[in-house]
């Protein structure tokens, strides 16, 4: 069956949804992708999504992979565009405008507004990946770990997830 | 690259420090192609070291309007600053360059990943180490949540919009888009501009 209009659609659709980080549209993600149309399953979304926080440059390249599983090298590239495209093309046309509002009251409004709002969308978005990423005392100790390390040095978080990779290895290999 | 027309000089304020004397839509495109290849662990600090630090294509005052901007827009920041970016220097190729370039590493990088991980995932030691990956990736967010709030948000009022945001979407299940339009206009009608407070640039 051919997925690629769905692809488009769907991935426009979160597209928009990401504002202050590509985070705030997973639960909306997770709903689309896992519950409606079944392209992938919700540890296997997961998995993306970490191993993605690896890689460089965006940090949800990771809609590349559900692309390319749900509909080839034309699904990946049909979901590149539909994610970027339009949040593009937004910030196109609005950093124009917005740059000449310099002395518009409300904008400064509008961003110490939706400052809470996509801090929020964020934290929604962790603890809905939380629900299947931190399932035992195991995990839990790796994510606070991680947290703790963050908070108190200066180091590069994707050396923190190599780490956690090895714990991981050596934690929940069965034996 | 030979196309660089005689242009007339219409300005005089030739010693303008941080105006790049004409910047090509190619040097744009491998610019941003460097930093899509390289920026492991966050595209922040590699963006400002490289435009700002390095190449002088915008000033840190500029910077941090950018960013501001960015992260008001749904979009992610890395892609957002590679069109805002982009488009400054050289218009809609500028901002086309910037963004294909920022992309085309870490999606093929991910198009391979994910092809292994479809045929090699079930493997019980790839399983191990994504179950500490995905772990881990619960503390970065929250690492980040943590920073954000130290930096962006002003009142105790705004922890209340945040905590009614998850709420909003995790508990009640409004949808991303009902939370975001519903408590969005709230929060920004809650920081209506008062009298004497001047606009800012940075949040």
């Amino acid at each position: 069956m051919n997925q690629i209009p769905a692809l488009i659609r769907v991935f426009s659709y979160l597209s928009l949804l990401t504002v202050g980080g590509g985070m705030a549209a997973f639960p909306e993600m997770k709903i689309l992708t896992v519950d409606v149309h079944q392209w992938l399953t919700f540890p296997q979304l997961i998995h993306l999504y970490s191993v993605g926080q690896m890689a460089p440059g965006p940090n949800m390249m990771m809609i590349v992979s559900i692309g390319q599983w749900a509909g080839g090298t034309l699904g990946a590239i049909a979901v590149l565009v539909a994610f970027f495209g339009p949040t593009a093309i937004l910030a196109f046309v609005v950093a124009k405008g917005w740059r000449k509002l310099e002395k518009w009251p409300w904008r400064t409004s509008i961003q110490r507004g939706l400052a809470p709002v996509s801090i929020g969308l964020l934290l929604a978005g962790c603890f809905s990946m939380a629900k299947g990423a931190v399932t035992g005392t195991e995990t839990a100790g790796i994510a606070v770990a991680v947290l703790m390390i963050l908070m108190r040095y200066k180091i590069n978080p994707a050396l923190l997830v190599i780490a956690s990779a090895i714990v991981g290895l050596f934690t929940f290999m069965p034996k | 690259m030979s196309e660089k027309a005689a242009k007339p000089v219409l300005q005089t304020t030739a010693g303008a420090p941080t105006a790049p004397a004409e910047v090509s839509v190619f040097q744009i495109f491998l610019e941003f192609l460097i930093m899509g290849a390289t920026s492991f662990g966050g595209v922040v600090p590699y963006l400002r070291n490289s435009l700002v630090t390095k190449r002088h294509w915008i000033d840190d005052k500029e910077f941090v309007e950018m960013l501001s901007i960015s992260q008001s827009l749904p979009g992610l920041n890395a892609t957002n600053m590679a069109v805002l970016v982009g488009e400054k220097l050289r218009g809609a190729m500028g901002a086309i360059a910037g963004l294909i370039g920022m992309c085309l590493p870490g999606g093929l990088l991910m198009f391979v990943v994910g092809i292994f991980y479809h045929h090699h995932g079930d493997h019980a030691f790839i399983t191990a180490a994504l179950k500490g990956v995905a772990a881990a990736a619960v503390g970065l967010i929250l690492s980040t949540v943590v920073s954000l709030s130290k930096k962006s948000l002003s009142s105790n009022f705004d922890f209340v919009f945040m905590a009614i945001t998850v709420i909003a979407v995790n508990r009640l299940h409004l949808g991303v888009p009902r939370t975001l339009i519903g408590v969005g206009i709230l929060a920004i009608l809650f920081h209506y501009p008062r009298k004497g407070q001047k606009a800012e640039v940075a949040p």
